[in-house]
């Protein structure tokens, strides 16, 4: 916005002198003067067109932090790492979540007071808002990028919206086998306009085809675990793994052939050690794919779990500084990056992927909520809720090179999830 | 001589039941953990989230004491954990008060 208007300024001021200076010389011939005064009205009204036209640019290296107490989103870009503006009236971000729409324009911030925020990027304005229900958790948005649906906790189900309009296009509750409402997490989009989702109290995951909006269908696996918690898809759209709170063990499911329904995987993983309280639940849409392999938070203790993507067993564990939150994968897959719980989160830990050995232990600031790399992955934006700063570290040499400020920052993301399934 | 024996016992109760408030600094950790922590999964409104709400209408179906042992004891079988590890009895107690609304 700064950059914008100072170049409007700079471009309309020249013109406009001009013809107030060159004007009285003419006074003789008021023929000639009209004429000329109308060329150069002419001549200033079209550098002030060009002047006030939008300074061209792309939305590839634009970004987005939350400022989850303040109800407001810095939005940044990754390649000088600068704040180009911020936007307030989200409401309460207390756990935000967004999508971006399919040209990286926009991003749809799904507010924990249930209002769905469309925020333009180039603007630095509220494109539009609704308050769709009492309380949402996250969202995602259709492969084709027409649609936007929310997650809810209260009332329980999805919402589902126009992206262009944010007109309600499908209400659909989440009423279990068992005839209660449910909690709705771990929504993801699925190739061909249809949502992912499980329900956290009845331990179900439903897929809703909004092929026809007006008629969604639905599909429904029952009996999958007890309290799934949060739930991701894979890159390639594949498989929907489900963590259980309730239990030791992921609920994964094979999209490529549903009808062999929901299988267990990792049961026991915590078998033979006392798990310990769990003070944040772990994200797992920050599970990383790395190789072969599945790299996760473990559930109670201090550990990343490797697990082998083709026979879905553990192939091995990782020791670390604390509980993980957050366990995400460098672009590339050769390095993981892993931030944890309570009381241990002022701490943030690289994993070297082919020696799984921690390679090193970082202290970016107090109260490390979230990790985004930059799209290629040369480097790693980290928010410090308590230092109320963003930190950005070059992942090769691992030091810090920029540092952005921010009011107690929660997550960040980078337009390059527009085009990633799951994202 | 009954009467006598009750008092006793009500001022032992009052003693017992008296906690050490924690200090102003303290409570302004305990304040932010509030917000912060336990509004990942309540909200930082309290209104709920995975969680269940908090807000003073909510507990005031509880007791205090229930409430503090929820808070150092956490909750089996759902994802409420115990918090004896990083609060004291006193901190849990005013984290008690605090959110039923009766201290700032």
């Amino acid at each position: 916005m700064i950059r914008l208007s100072l170049s409007r300024r700079a471009g309309a001021s020249a013109p406009l002198a001009f013809a107030a200076q060159a004007a009285p010389a003419l006074g003789r011939n008021s023929k000639r003067m009209k004429d000329f005064i109308r060329s150069s009205v002419f001549t200033a009204a079209l550098a002030l067109l060009a002047a006030c036209s939008p300074q061209l640019r792309g939305t590839g290296d634009l970004g987005v932090i939350v400022e989850r107490a303040d109800g407001r989103v810095t939005v940044v870009e990754s390649t000088g790492s600068t704040i180009l503006s911020t936007v307030s009236g989200l409401g309460d971000l207390s756990h935000a979540a967004l999508v971006y729409s399919r040209d990286e324009r926009y991003v749809f911030v799904f507010g924990r007071d249930g209002g769905l925020t469309k925020v333009d990027l180039l603007t630095g304005t509220i494109a539009g808002r609704v308050v769709q229900s009492g309380n949402s958790i996250g969202g995602a948005i259709s492969q084709d990028g027409s649609l936007v649906a929310v997650a809810n906790y209260t009332p329980g189900g999805i919402k589902v919206f126009d992206t262009a309009s944010l007109a309600l296009v499908a209400d659909i509750p989440a009423i279990a086998a068992d005839g209660k409402p449910s909690k709705v997490i771990g929504i993801a989009d699925l190739p061909g306009r249809k949502f992912i989702y499980s329900l956290y109290d009845a331990g179900e995951i439903w897929i809703a085809d909004l092929a026809d909006p007006a008629k969604p269908a639905l599909t429904k696996f029952t009996g999958i675990g007890r309290l799934p918690y949060d739930a991701l898809v894979t890159g390639d759209g594949r498989w929907y793994l489900a963590g259980l709170f309730g239990e030791d063990g992921i609920a994964l499911l094979d999209l490529w052939n549903p009808d062999q329904g929901v299988r267990r995987i990792l049961d026991h993983y915590g078998k033979g050690t006392e798990p310990l309280p769990v003070f944040k639940m772990p994200h797992l849409r920050g599970w990383a794919a790395a190789d072969n392999e599945i790299w996760l938070p473990a559930i109670g203790h201090h550990q990343v779990l490797v697990v082998d993507k083709t026979s879905w067993k553990e192939a091995a564990r990782v020791d670390v500084a604390g509980q993980p939150v957050f366990v995400m994968a460098r672009p590339d897959g050769r390095q993981v990056w892993v931030n944890f719980a309570v009381p241990d989160y002022d701490v943030v830990q690289v994993i070297d992927v082919p020696s799984r050995k921690v390679v090193k232990t970082l202290y970016p600031g107090k109260a490390i909520l979230h990790m985004e790399f930059t799209p290629r992955g040369e480097r790693v934006w980290i928010s410090a809720r308590d230092s109320d700063k963003v930190v950005v570290y070059d992942t090769e040499t691992l030091e810090q090179v920029a540092e952005l400020p921010a009011v107690k920052p929660s997550g960040i993301f980078f337009s390059a999830r527009a085009h990633k399934t799951g994202l | 001589m009954r009467l006598g024996m009750t008092l006793v016992l009500i001022g032992l109760g009052l003693c017992a039941s008296a906690a050490a408030e924690p200090s102003a600094g303290r409570r302004d950790q305990l304040r932010d953990m509030v917000a912060q922590d336990c509004g990942s999964c309540h909200g930082m409104t309290r209104k709920g989230g995975l969680g269940s709400p908090l807000l003073p209408e909510d507990l005031s179906r509880l007791s205090a004491e229930g409430v503090v042992e929820t808070i150092l004891e956490g909750r089996p079988g759902t994802p409420m954990p115990p918090w004896k590890s990083m609060l004291s009895r006193d901190d849990a107690t005013w984290i008690a008060a605090y959110l039923m609304g009766e201290t700032e």
